[in-house]
């Protein structure tokens, strides 16, 4: 999070994600009257996360719009809306709904500009609370961003910080493709350095960060693992390995670069995400980094990742179905082993 | 015969001759897009609009160039009578650069934005929570164009269905909503898919206006179109249930065999709404024999064109297949590998 010059870090202050996230909404409705607003209780409810509480008070409720219960009509009205001129911001409760306006996602936002040969597209934005680890059971928890960044026609992106949230969200609310922007249930009261309300900025939908610099191992990761990654890389200091966290941010389009310079440099890396291991998210990177980066690797790519099972409620074995720090400690020590023989 | 300026329930002599020039035009496009199919000319799947021809002509004739229109995968016709270009249509049903979406789409795909035909979708009642969005889109705007939404039987028991009816009524949405009901889902009859014989009380259950019509009389789609439209201007959405039935199978891929001969039979020999509508400007003397058979040779003629257009029409190239997935060309792509 180097991005700012020292005018703008005296003007920093730590808010939370949830505030980032709401102020982004806030700047980008009062800057653009085509931004509206739609989605469950984000209205008199006041947002399932409270992330959209009070807009509706400010902005008004034609732009505002509490909806019913109608995932494949949210999000379908959503990209008519987009398609006829608004920049629709649609809220989905949480991203496990998401799969009732799948059809909407997949069948209709990212095909229509190719199949009408470039003559539409779809400004939309849809956000969505991920991820486990709050003891909301099974069909609670879950983190579906390989099903959606599978797909050619929009862009999938996970911030983990305050500052990336509203950054990345005012990209997305002005990018004139469809962005689904995934968010962690457990990060929206985390805190963190934003530039003061109005101190304009925005992070690109198309590249990552290094949020920790390191020369020994390449941490690749996301959404809430980096703060785990930043975690354990603060105690794998303490043994002198000096891991470098690279937080991909973009899931679609990758910022492949980002990764393959990092293990150029450290020439070891584990891969780390909290969904679960096959066919997802953390396999596709390992396989891009092979194909495009074996020459520097000295020794195979770990993968840590949630268990393979849906999600349980009871408490310590949630907890265990979810990577965390001493996990990624010892895989990185299998990694490095001349590292944990000296 | 002498020829009378009449009017016919209130329609002008230019009126229904357009009309029938009309639904001529989509009956014989259509025939030479089987042809093209049979020739395999045109590949996948063909949906024909043969028989239903009364339900687009009369309802979009009297949009404005600015209204919607939304529909599903059997578009052609509505297309057609939108004003797109016939030679586009045509070209895109054989997959050329020509096509309305440069060979890209296909058959299911007609979009034309200067004519607000806005597209065919293939997903069975995905284009109504779109419809909604235009109609949302409006009022934000406040523009008063109005958004007809076409879907057939089978899509009124998706969850979509009822989702964007009750998301419509409740928002006040400048939709219509245009069954247009052939009593047939690919194979499946409406007996077998619908536990009550009409939309009549699925409307009710949203509070909205309802209206069926017989969609063989052109006459009676047109004013029942009439009435949803001024209500759309006025902010209210309406369901249009029309009666109607395809003379051909669901697709060029269908035999057909779940429908007895004599009831296909006895729809296209006697509910024909090409010959319904001749039959009452010969009775009414509005038209001579010469003026219909100018008419039909016309769009025999237009088709035929389109035809030959699309034959002379270039492919697509390489450089089409990777164009337009989004406007952001470094998103288009997971990653282009440039070391
Ligand atoms: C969601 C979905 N389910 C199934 C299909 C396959 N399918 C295509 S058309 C069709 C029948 C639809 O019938 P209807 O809505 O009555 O329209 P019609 O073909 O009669 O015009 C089916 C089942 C589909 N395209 N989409
Ligand atoms: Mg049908």
């Amino acid at each position: 999070m180097a991005r700012l010059n020292e005018d703008e870090q005296q003007i920093m202050r730590s808010i939370t994600y949830r505030e980032a996230l709401r102020e982004a909404m806030r700047e980008e409705m009062s800057r653009d009257s085509r931004v509206i607003v739609i989605g469950e209780d984000i209205d008199a409810y006041g947002g399932t996360y409270a992330v959209t509480k009070g807009l509706a008070e400010e902005f008004g409720r034609e732009r505002v719009r509490d909806t019913p219960l109608a995932e494949e009509v949210i999000v379908g009205a959503a990209v008519g809306a987009a398609m006829a001129g608004l920049r629709p911001v649609a809220e989905l409760m949480t991203m496990n709904f998401s799969l009732l306006a799948s059809d909407q996602i997949v069948n209709t936002a990212a095909k229509v500009r190719y199949m009408f040969g470039g003559q539409t597209h779809v400004p939309l934005v849809i956000r969505m609370p991920a991820g486990g680890g709050a003891q909301r059971g099974a069909q609670h928890s879950q983190t579906l961003e390989s099903w959606y960044a599978h797909v050619p026609g929009i862009k999938v992106v996970m911030p983990a910080t305050p500052y990336d949230a509203k950054g990345m969200l005012k990209s997305a609310i002005r990018d004139e493709d469809t962005v689904l922007f995934i968010e962690h249930e457990l990060l929206y009261g985390v805190k963190g350095d934003v530039p003061d309300e109005g101190v304009e900025y925005t992070v690109p939908l198309n590249r990552g960060e290094i949020k920790r610099e390191g020369r020994d191992i390449s941490l690749i990761t996301f959404s809430r693992m980096v703060h785990i990654c930043l975690q354990a890389a603060e105690e794998l200091a303490k043994e002198g390995i000096e891991a470098e966290v690279v937080d991909m941010r973009c899931i679609r389009p990758i910022d492949l670069d980002l990764a393959l310079d990092s293990i150029a440099k450290t020439n070891h890396a584990l891969v780390v995400e909290e969904g679960w291991k096959y066919y997802g998210t953390g396999q596709g990177m390992a396989a891009m980094l092979y194909e495009y980066g074996f020459d520097s690797l000295d020794a195979p790519i770990g993968h840590i990742a949630g268990v393979d099972v849906p999600t349980p409620y009871s408490k310590h074995i949630e907890r265990a179905a979810f990577p965390n720090r001493d996990e990624i400690i010892t895989a990185v020590h299998k990694i490095l082993p001349q590292r944990v023989a000296r | 015969m002498a020829i009378r300026d009449v009017t016919l329930a209130g329609l002008s002599r230019e009126t229904l001759l357009d009309f029938y020039f009309k639904m001529w035009l989509i009956r014989r496009f259509e025939e030479k897009a089987a042809e093209g199919y049979t020739l395999g000319k045109i590949g996948g799947f063909l949906h024909l609009y043969i028989g239903q021809e009364a339900v687009a002509t009369g309802l979009i004739s009297q949009l404005r160039n600015d209204d919607v229109v939304i529909s599903s995968y059997r578009e052609h016709g509505h297309a057609l009578v939108k004003g797109v270009d016939p030679n586009k249509v045509m070209a895109e049903l054989h997959g050329k650069a020509t096509g309305v979406s440069k060979g890209k789409g296909g058959s299911m795909h007609i979009y034309s934005a200067e004519h607000n035909l806005l597209g065919g979708y293939a997903i069975v009642a995905a284009q109504l929570p779109i419809a909604c969005g235009y109609g949302l889109a409006a009022n934000h705007q406040h523009l008063d164009y109005v958004t007809m939404c076409f879907f057939g039987d089978g899509a009124v028991d998706e969850g979509a269905f009822h989702e964007s009816l009750n998301l419509a009524e409740l928002w006040s949405l400048p939709v219509i909503f245009v069954c247009e009901n052939n009593l047939y889902s690919m194979g499946n009859s409406l007996e077998k898919a619908w536990s009550v014989n009409s939309l009549e009380p699925r409307a009710a259950a949203y509070g909205m206006a309802y209206e069926k019509v017989d969609g063989m009389e052109i006459i009676n789609v047109h004013e029942a179109g009439q009435r949803a439209i001024e209500r759309a201007r006025a902010g209210k959405p309406t369901l249009l249930e029309v009666i109607t039935y395809r003379f051909r199978g669901h697709s060029m891929a269908d035999p057909g065999a779940y429908r007895p001969k004599e009831e296909v039979e006895r729809w296209r020999s006697q509910r024909d709404p090409i010959l319904l509508l001749a039959a009452k400007l010969r009775e009414q003397g509005i038209a001579t024999e010469q003026e219909l058979q100018q008419l039909e040779d016309r769009a025999s003629g237009i088709a035929e064109a389109a035809s030959q257009f699309a034959d002379a029409s270039p492919f697509p190239t390489m450089d089409d297949l990777v164009a337009d997935v989004m406007i952001d060309p470094t998103g288009a792509i997971a990653w282009r590998h440039q070391h």
